[in-house]
């Protein structure tokens, strides 16, 4: 058969790996999907009714458009292929609406749009090393790229369950770094810089692009110590470079400042009168901070050292509401969230300052940005996560130690996905795909590196996400506390993954810093 | 990566597109005031748990047959009354007598899908990688692959999941009779077999090879001797296992002659609605249902049925060996199919069970037989609103058989053995049977995706109101015919047992 017959040109195995994963997005047409559907309805809506200048003001619906301008070109293409299933989900007025010719042809632009996601993962895998020696194609490495970023759990479920369009924005960053592992940078740059305008949430990886390229790409040779050589330094690849960036930006924001509405565009995609936590923590180091606040006011209040009366009263509720006031603890602000997560990518970016190790060097940079700013952004959604696990499998299936990083991040990160899917007849389908995808990581990575990834103490840890499945979904629903402490599971979720997340932040942190050491002792 | 992970993907994999299908719409869905099977299930749960089983068979009161009554053997009734006990813990209005008719709630759906699920799991699933693993020829991979083919056959998955019935318990038990026969355990083999008989009367279609296949191994064995204690050993356990299915209705004759009347509706016509079957298509041509008496076509499906079946019956009975009696499964359950009385639609899924046994060794027809027997129920998916499960789930289907079997790299004259047909042809010009079937294959699933189009696309002309589900089942009639025939002709041609060894080795 064709699996027992490996050839390393032989991609036959590729578009079946493709074409499975779609039809598996096209079962789920019909499954659950959130308001996100609607949101995206309504910008379409908006996008197809209404003169460009009105996009940024119009407010009929709660769901106004809050991404950058060239997603809105990219709703309003989509619009005309729309009019053809159904007219009447391009009416404004027309709130939550879900014809089937609508949600089909939602779920098809979702899945269709993924055709970039597709093609991204396959230049990545052409991209990655190969170790020589004859294998089966199922322990070839780019196979197992190729499985775990097109079958990957969390995007399978945000983009095609709960509804986003992250497939073809990943996918975009992923053939950004493809071009970038090539040596291709300025189109790197350039893709980039449109996945930028596509959705802003990628600045937070933007330190990571702009030091490396002005390192790697715009000072073109090092000193033999490998630290900076300034006489190296080219201009042209600068103008390149910031013409690039510049007339992207000049096409999507151009429009807006030539009508003036640039403050209002900005307001819209910077809702600072958001809280610290979304409504569902994402597990991050600010779950940890609630905990710990929490658990010190009910220890306060035990040992009467606090009066109830005093403590603000949304924390004894918290959990559910989007504001979380500290009653011990000194409140968080915006800013401070900014200083934390800047302080926690600086030591990466200055690693990749001083020591550039090429586009794999800047590719662990990318994922220590995206994880510092999950661990330490202001409102962090749980999704996110998503932005650090993706880039990340095209290291996992380079190195070993990685790959142990990898399985601990991930399994954790994609668990604490869960609480995204909340209705009942969803509960296979996430637990089946997570069982997969959580199955298929472990064996295949087992087996690519041969042994064991993970100590006992991180086996147990990530076994306890069983039972904490289990307390969550199956045993509290059946207790009485369910009514009067509704919030307690999605706590537990968010405070236990945190701790992974966290355990492989650090970890992550102590390989970048643990290649900076040997790089200096090489030298020495 | 090690088998057993390896076949966990597959059997997740499979289960995900269970549940998957499971997300969209029954038969019946808010449809008063008769609904569907579904309701048909839940009603039996509610008729068996709230009244005592004498009463289950039989018009009363309480119990009106004419809405959906009991006309399943004791095992499903036992299985609704389970299910039922397990509605009530959940919420007893599920089940209440008379007030629960056509309870319809998002609670209520996901209980019964998951009750088809568990079934699943526990009966069907384990059955087909046990005989993939063990019954199927091949290096580890093919036999991985064949686990995920046979798990992502659509007929099954849409109409358990998407229409709603437990084909998967009588299926999967008639499997386990498989797997039994095939390891040795002939005793074990005819008990399970016995249970899904009592489980799905439709069974009977696989009887007679179970039947053949043991007798004529009796026979080899000598029944004077070790035969005949083999015999009596099969025969006690067959029925002492119907015994105890049917012990509560054995107290009193009259219960059993209703079960049985209830079992087999003879009144009811030599088919409904549109089968792909004889009958139904040769209707077309000759309106044989207004022509013939009830009882003329009673013994008309009787005797061509019989005929049908008789060959491969009686190959089998001389030659019981495993490829035998997978063989004489497809042509007898398949022979049932076409020509005998009160044929369903969704009867095709009988045939299907031991075709998809054989996509290891004849991928190609086995491909082109399954395929076609999913587009057979394809009025009564549009009928349910199923078309994107159905179009998915056949456009999966299709490509992964097709790519990890490698049917369209294995189709030459030898590997499609048909040597047979080569000497009926022997007038015909020197041509490639291999790439003829071939291309047949593709011009019959482009025809298949044409008709599919048409039949969602075009409003049929209005005084053909039945058009397209009768194109649809003529078309599938033709492919059935044919791979009836073909199957024959393979099992009654096999060449002497050393021949196909030596071919074995040589593969």
């Amino acid at each position: 058969t064709v699996m027992a017959t490996p050839r390393a040109d032989d991609w036959s195995w590729f578009p079946a790996l493709a074409l499975g994963v779609s039809f598996l997005k096209c079962l789920l047409i019909n499954a659950y999907h959130s308001t996100d559907f609607e949101v995206h309805r309504n910008w379409l809506a908006i996008t197809h009714s209404f003169p460009v200048s009105k996009w940024y003001h119009e407010n009929t619906s709660e769901w106004t458009l809050d991404y950058p301008p060239l997603f809105a070109w990219f709703e309003y293409g989509l619009s005309h292929v729309a009019q053809h299933f159904d007219k009447e989900m391009l009416v404004v007025q027309n709130l939550v609406y879900t014809s089937p010719t609508t949600v089909l042809f939602q779920r098809l632009s979702v899945i269709v749009t993924d055709m970039v996601f597709i093609y991204a993962v396959r230049e990545c895998c052409r991209s990655v090393r190969e170790e020589k020696g004859f294998k089966d194609l199922l322990g070839h490495p780019f196979f197992i790229l190729a499985a775990l970023l097109l079958w990957n759990f969390g995007l399978l479920i945000v983009d095609h369950i709960h509804f986003q369009y992250n497939g073809f924005l990943f996918g975009i960053l992923l053939l950004s770094v493809a071009r970038h592992l090539q040596g291709r940078h300025l189109e790197g740059a350039l893709l980039f810089a449109v996945l930028l305008n596509l959705k802003h949430i990628y600045l937070y990886i933007a330190p990571a692009y702009g030091i490396f390229l002005l390192r790697s790409y715009c000072l073109t040779e090092d000193n033999t110590d490998g630290s900076v050589r300034w006489s190296s330094f080219s201009p042209v690849r600068l103008v390149a470079l910031g013409s690039i960036v510049i007339s992207v930006c000049a096409l999507s924001f151009g429009p807006f400042i030539a009508m003036g509405q640039l403050p209002q565009v900005l307001s819209r995609l910077f809702p600072f009168k958001r809280g610290l936590c979304h409504a569902y923590w994402a597990p991050n180091v600010w779950a940890l901070y609630n905990m710990v606040d929490k658990a010190l006011s009910v220890l306060g209040v035990r040992l009467k050292l606090l009066d109830v009366a005093k403590l603000p009263k949304a924390s004894m509720t918290g959990g559910l509401v989007q504001e979380f006031q500290h009653s011990i603890l000194p409140s968080v602000s915006p800013s401070i969230t900014l200083i934390c997560t800047l302080l926690s990518i600086m030591p990466a970016v200055l690693s990749i300052w001083r020591r550039p190790r090429g586009a794999r060097g800047f590719l662990r940079c990318l994922v220590v940005c995206a994880l510092g700013s999950f661990m330490f952004g202001w409102h962090v959604h749980e999704k996110a996560i998503l932005m650090a696990i993706l880039p990340f499998s095209i290291l996992a299936v380079e190195s070993r130690e990685d790959a142990g990083i990898f399985l601990m991040l991930t399994t954790t990160g994609h668990y604490s996905l869960f609480p995204l899917l909340f209705t009942a007849a969803e509960l296979p389908i996430k637990v089946l795909l997570m069982l997969l995808f959580t199955l298929y990581s472990f064996t295949s990575l087992k087996k690519l590196f041969r042994g064991s990834l993970l100590n006992p103490l991180e086996t147990t840890y990530l076994l306890g996400l069983v039972a904490v499945e289990i307390l969550c979904e199956v045993v509290y629903p059946l207790l009485p506390w369910q009514h009067t402490l509704p919030f307690v599971p999605l706590l537990v979720t968010s405070v236990y993954c945190s701790l992974g997340v966290s355990y492989s932040f650090i970890r992550l942190y102590v390989s970048l810093l643990r290649q900076d050491g040997t790089d200096k002792h090489k030298q020495l | 990566m090690e088998n057993w992970s390896l076949v966990s993907l597959c059997v997740l994999l499979g289960l995900t597109a269970r549940w998957a299908v499971s997300l969209n719409s029954y038969s019946g869905a808010g449809k008063p005031p008769m609904f569907g099977d579904y309701e048909a299930q839940r009603h039996w749960q509610e008729v068996t748990y709230n009244l005592p089983v004498h009463e289950w068979y039989f018009n009363t009161t309480d119990n009106n047959l004419n809405y959906w009554g009991l006309d399943y053997p004791p095992l499903t009734a036992y299985h609704s009354l389970l299910c039922a006990h397990v509605a009530k813990l959940i919420n007893p209005d599920w089940v209440e007598l008379h007030a629960s008719r056509g309870y319809e709630s998002y609670g209520h759906k996901l209980f019964m899908r998951a009750t088809v699920l568990v079934a699943d799991l526990l009966i069907y699933i384990p059955a087909v990688v046990l005989y993939s693993f063990y019954l199927s020829e091949g290096s580890n991979k093919k036999k991985v692959c064949t686990v995920l083919c046979i798990l992502l056959y659509p007929g099954l998955i849409l109409i358990d999941y998407g229409h709603f019935q437990y084909n998967s318990i009588s299926l999967g038990l008639a499997l386990w009779g498989v797997v039994g026969l095939g390891l040795g355990w002939d005793v074990l083999g005819s008990l399970v077999f016995v249970l899904s008989l009592n489980y799905k009367q439709m069974e009977l279609y696989h009887s007679l090879p179970f039947f053949c296949y043991l007798l004529g191994k009796c026979f080899k064995q000598g029944l004077a001797g070790r035969g005949l204690f083999l015999l009596v050993k099969i025969a006690v356990t067959v029925l002492v296992t119907f015994a105890l299915c049917w012990l509560p209705f054995l107290s009193n004759p009259g219960q059993v002659l209703q079960v049985v009347h209830r079992l087999f509706p003879v009144g009811r016509g030599l088919f409904e609605d549109k089968v792909a079957n004889t009958w139904c298509s040769l209707n077309v041509l000759i309106k044989i249902k207004t022509i013939l008496s009830t009882d003329t076509q009673l013994y008309l499906s009787l005797t061509t049925t019989l005929l049908a079946i008789l060959p491969s019956s009686i190959k089998l009975l001389m030659k019981p060996t495993l490829w035998q009696f997978k063989l004489a499964l497809v042509n007898s359950s398949l022979a049932f199919f076409l020509f005998s009385f009160q044929v369903h639609e969704k009867s095709i899924l009988l045939p299907a069970l031991p075709v998809c046994l054989l996509l290891n060794d004849l991928p190609l027809p086995a491909i082109w037989f399954l395929q076609a027997s999913t587009f057979s129920m394809l009025p009564l998916f549009l009928k349910d609103g199923l078309l994107v499960p159905y179009v998915v789930t056949s456009l999966a289907f299709l490509f992964f058989s097709v790519y990890l079997l490698s049917a369209l790299e294995h189709c030459s004259e030898d590997k499609l053995r048909l040597g047979p047909y080569r000497r009926l042809l022997i007038c015909m010009p020197r041509m490639d049977l291999g790439s003829v079937t071939k291309w047949k294959f593709y011009f019959s699933i482009t025809a298949m995706a044409g008709l599919s189009f048409m039949s969602v696309a075009l409003a049929p002309p209005a005084q053909l109101p039945d058009l397209f589900p009768l194109l649809v089942s003529v078309f599938s009639y033709h492919h059935f015919l044919g791979l009836l025939l073909y199957f024959n002709i393979i099992q009654i041609a096999e060449p002497p047992q050393s021949v196909r060894k030596n071919q074995k080795k040589s593969n």
